[in-house]
């Protein structure tokens, strides 16, 4: 078990810019998930982590030891590929055991292993098949045997999920939990699913074009993203996001203002609309919207619009309210069927809601 | 019934040309093979024979297959020494040699323009017209104005091992052979191994990386195991055209001279299809000439029947067979 240390390192292929400065910390035994979109330069990271990418700057080290220049095998890590790239001319056994013969370790001990850890993931029955015959869900498991059979120092998870089905997906991804917490090794998660990231993560850190957007907790990066990529990113339906200005009447409000939109914002204090004025980018998760009666709020603090489209959801409504020139989505508890054109009055939580600087894209509260 | 054969007839419509090119190329010129493998055809009986072409009043005989069995022929058995030697040595370029270049073109060289010229090199033989590259080896052996012979000097090669003459001296003729033969055929090999090699996941490979396998490791324990296929294709293929394939010696060592021979036979390079080609080309002894390719024929279609047992005919045919 190490800790992962990631010294503002790059890789660049040609003119690309895979990854750009890129600062991170994994404490030991931490379960850490690297997510974004596809070209985000995630698993390139991962593959330098592993080895098999050299640095185009920077330093990786492993507690204070310098690996950046050591080969895959010298860094004792295992790796589960999003293929799971299991050797088809193996059966699984020497799947599993093809680390430790490499290692050279004695055939009593190999077997002792190789046993134990196919016991573990529950594929025992499976050692004399080859990888032709073993469904996803099996193969995913003699690759993550084959990963940590020689009890690496680090886990490295390339998109392990993504080519199973959606039931198998739920159930593998409390089982590698689980297993990650009953091991304590170093992991480094990469996938493209927010869920998955969420689910499972310690700390996630978010990239997109190469550079890290923002490295939290799971509940830090829904309820304070740093930017409006990480906003939009992160939550499922995804933020209601709103190009607007901010006026600064008086010292005392506030008011967002878009196409069709006016609201008052009393929880923005006016320092931030700087200038009296200033162009920024409303963020309110749907889930933090809320339908009004006419006389239960303060007119100035709510948005009137027409229901555009309800999606059920089966707990909830998913609803589509046409505001002036925008589509907000907002989900309420399923009671009664709200119809299509309705006209309906919505007032945010201003707790929760967002600002961000349209310029910078960055957090403003 | 009316409709299977409607559903068979646009297929077969593009198919014939196909069949009269095999029946013309390869079917006939096999049947008259075995018919005339049992004639006494030569040039004294040619006019004579062809009017009587299988008719009752041509005599079949197995004269051709007792003078070869029995050796009665005295060339027989040096043919078919030189003949084994050939088809194993280039053979085992063909298939092993060309093996390990690719795995160091397509795999350990990593540079992408070092490994295309090196490609090409492999390939010059192939695309150069047999004639000039016949032409070419012939210059640079040739013991005093040759290229050869200063080479192995500047490299240390001690005067009295260089040979007064690399194309009649064995068995340096012999090494002029399978090395003229194993340039040009390994770049058969090369090709299928490096499209195979190319077609490897790479995440196979970096996997063996990552479980600890050195570059060694990784193209002995992943990557030639799963070249099994290419590999039974290499060899199965280039059995059978070594088998059949004389032209390189024809054109270097000729057969022209020399009891129609050439210098082959006293090199020791004859092999056992020139042979065949000199019986019927130089001492016109056709149906000699048609025993003796006929033999080949059969020992062509023994390897096949072989190679398929060794290898699971079924098996072969499944698809992918670098499997993913």
């Amino acid at each position: 078990m190490v800790r992962v240390t990631l010294d503002n390192i790059s890789k660049f292929f040609g003119k690309v810019r895979a990854v750009v400065d890129l600062n991170l910390e994994i404490d030991d035994g931490e379960f850490v998930a690297f997510l974004g979109p596809s070209g985000c330069g995630k698993t390139t990271t991962l593959l330098m982590v592993a080895g098999i990418y050299r640095p185009s700057r920077g330093r990786i080290l492993f507690d204070n030891e310098d690996v950046t220049d050591l080969p895959p095998k010298d860094r004792n890590i295992g790796m589960v590929f999003q293929s799971y790239a299991l050797y088809p001319h193996m059966s699984v056994y020497d799947n599993i055991a093809f680390p430790l013969k490499l290692k050279k370790e004695p055939q009593r001990e190999i077997d002792k292993k190789v046993r134990e850890i196919a016991r573990l993931l529950r594929i025992d029955e499976l050692l004399d098949r080859k990888p032709a015959q073993l469904s996803g869900g099996q193969k995913q498991r003699v690759a993550l045997g084959r990963a940590l059979v020689k009890e690496p120092d680090v886990l490295l998870l390339d998109e392990p999920l993504s080519n199973l089905d959606a039931q198998l997906r739920i159930l593998m991804r409390a089982e590698i939990k689980r297993l990650q917490k009953e091991l304590r090794i170093t992991t480094i998660y990469v996938t493209h699913d927010q869920v998955e990231a969420m689910t499972m993560a310690d700390r996630i850190a978010v990239m997109n074009k190469g550079r890290l957007q923002q490295y939290a907790d799971p509940q830090t990066l829904y309820n304070k993203p740093a930017n409006i990529f990480v906003a939009s990113f992160i939550g499922s339906p995804p933020m209601n996001l709103i190009e607007g200005e901010l006026e600064a009447p008086d010292d005392n409000s506030v008011f967002f203002v878009s196409s069709g939109i006016k609201l008052k914002l009393p929880n923005v204090p006016p320092n931030v609309a700087k200038d009296g004025q200033r162009e920024v980018v409303l963020g309110v998760r749907p889930e933090d919207l809320q339908m009004v009666g006419p006389g239960d709020a303060d007119k100035e603090e709510t948005l009137e619009g027409s229901i555009y489209v309800v999606e059920p959801l089966g707990k909830e409504f998913l609803i589509n309210v046409q505001v002036g020139d925008h589509v907000l989505k907002m989900l309420v508890p399923a009671d009664g069927m709200p119809e299509a054109g309705q006209r309906i009055r919505i007032r945010p939580n201003f707790s929760k809601i967002h600002l961000f600087d349209k310029k910078s894209q960055k957090a403003l509260l | 019934m009316a409709k299977k054969i409607r559903r068979w007839i646009l297929p077969l419509l593009f198919l014939t040309p196909l069949f009269i090119m095999i029946g013309l190329a390869w079917v006939s010129p096999l049947a008259l093979t075995v018919y005339l493998g049992f004639t006494d055809l030569s040039i004294r009986n040619f006019l004579a024979f062809i009017q009587d072409f299988f008719t009752d009043k041509v005599s079949l005989t197995l004269d051709n297959f007792r003078r070869i069995f029995t050796a009665e022929d005295p060339n027989i058995p040096l043919t078919l020494k030189v003949t084994v030697l050939y088809v194993v040595s280039v053979l085992a370029i063909n298939a092993f040699y060309a093996l390990v270049l690719s795995l160091a073109i397509a795999f350990f060289v990593r540079n992408e323009v070092l490994s295309m010229i090196l490609r090409i090199t492999w390939l010059l033989p192939r695309i150069t017209p047999g004639i000039i590259y016949a032409l070419m080896w012939i210059w640079f052996i040739d013991p005093r104005n040759g290229l050869l012979n200063d080479m192995l000097r500047l490299m240390g090669v001690p005067e009295d091992l260089l040979p007064d003459s690399w194309l009649l001296r064995t068995p340096y003729s012999q090494l002029l052979m399978i090395m003229i033969n194993g340039y040009v055929g390994a770049s058969f090999g090369m090709i299928v191994y490096t499209a195979a090699i190319k077609s490897i996941p790479t995440d196979l490979i970096n996997a063996s990386y990552v479980d600890g396998a050195n570059e060694f490791q990784a193209a002995r324990r992943v990557i030639i195991p799963l070249l099994k296929w290419p590999m039974l294709f290499v060899t199965a293929w280039q059995t059978l055209s070594l088998l059949s394939s004389y032209e390189y010696i024809l054109m270097v060592w000729g057969a022209g001279s020399g009891q129609g021979y050439g210098i082959a036979r006293s090199a020791g390079v004859m092999v056992w299809s020139l042979y065949s080609y000199s019986k019927a080309f130089a001492e016109y002894l056709y149906g000699y000439a048609s025993a003796l390719s006929l033999i080949l024929v059969i020992i062509g279609i023994v390897l096949i029947v072989l190679y398929f047992k060794i290898f699971g005919f079924r098996r072969m045919m499944e698809p992918s067979k670098v499997e993913v």
